[in-house]
């Protein structure tokens, strides 16, 4: 069962993907992205990560993707003039092979490593969010500060960009 | 019981799409989206390796991932608003406003 709902989510999102990248229109591109997003979270809940599809359906779909739909909608794009420049074939083709070998090499790796101190057993006694709580509070409370201060400098840097230049004095020239 | 290669080649396929979004794709919001796809796969891999070495690390360094991705979001979609003000187009070929 898990196996047929992971075919799913893995299929779906990459055929999502490719679509975010193939088809013309910026608003279905978003919207392609739309089901990208909602599938990945779906991984994530396979993954006994039930924090972060909350944080990806809420924040990703939830807040930056409306954000893009904004933007494409103020802006009344029309779709792509110019799609694929005709030498870019000759870079394409052997970075996708490479990419196929690549590919099989992830395939064949077992990727063993030593376990951590988070089991699925303790992790599921108090749930996903009280173990992330833990360890973002207790570990990486600095980095959590490091992002609280980010996110200030960007919401103050987007709308310090954004801000339409007719708010400054109409007497002095603007330099 | 699903092997960890599976994920990150799911997360391998996506990054590669995203990259080759970056590349191909010309309008400058598009690119924009790509990246966020790129930093989906990174995500998957994140977690997905959390899961399988049993250790938390992984998801908190997602969250902090999902957080810069809309700090990213909000500055270059207010970048795109100053540069389509200017003049009329989001191609990334014709923003050289400053080339000197």
């Amino acid at each position: 069962m898990v196996l047929v709902f992971f075919a799913y989510f893995a299929l779906v999102s990459i055929a999502a993907g490719v679509l975010v990248v193939a088809l013309r229109h910026p608003v279905h591109c978003a919207l392609a992205l739309l089901a990208l997003l909602l599938h990945v979270s779906g991984l994530f809940i396979l993954l006994n990560a039930e924090f972060l599809w909350a944080v990806q359906v809420i924040v990703y779909v939830g807040a930056i993707l409306v954000l893009y739909l904004f933007v494409l909608m103020l802006m009344n794009l029309k779709t792509d003039e110019r799609y694929f420049h005709s030498s870019a074939l000759y870079f394409v083709g052997p970075a996708v092979l490479g990419a196929m070998y690549v590919l099989y090499l992830i395939l064949q790796s077992p990727f063993d490593g030593a376990k951590g101190t988070a089991p699925p057993n303790v992790v599921l006694q108090d749930g996903d969010t009280y173990a992330v709580g833990i360890k973002m509070f207790s570990d990486h409370i600095l980095q959590f500060e490091i992002v609280g201060i980010f996110l200030l400098g960007a919401i103050i840097g987007a709308i310090v960009l954004a801000k339409t230049p007719k708010a400054l004095d109409p007497g002095k020239e603007r330099s | 019981m699903i092997p960890l290669s599976a994920y990150t080649a799911v997360s391998a396929v996506l990054f590669t799409t995203g990259l080759l979004g970056v590349l191909v794709r010309r309008n400058f919001i598009i690119v924009l989206m790509s990246v966020e796809m790129m930093l989906n796969a990174a995500n998957i891999n994140l977690v997905a390796f959390s899961h399988y070495l049993e250790s938390m690390s992984g998801q908190l360094v997602a969250l902090f991932v999902i957080a810069i991705a809309a700090g990213e979001a909000a500055v270059g979609l207010a970048i795109i608003i100053v540069v389509f003000r200017g003049k009329i187009s989001t191609n990334v070929d014709e923003m050289n406003l400053l080339k000197c």
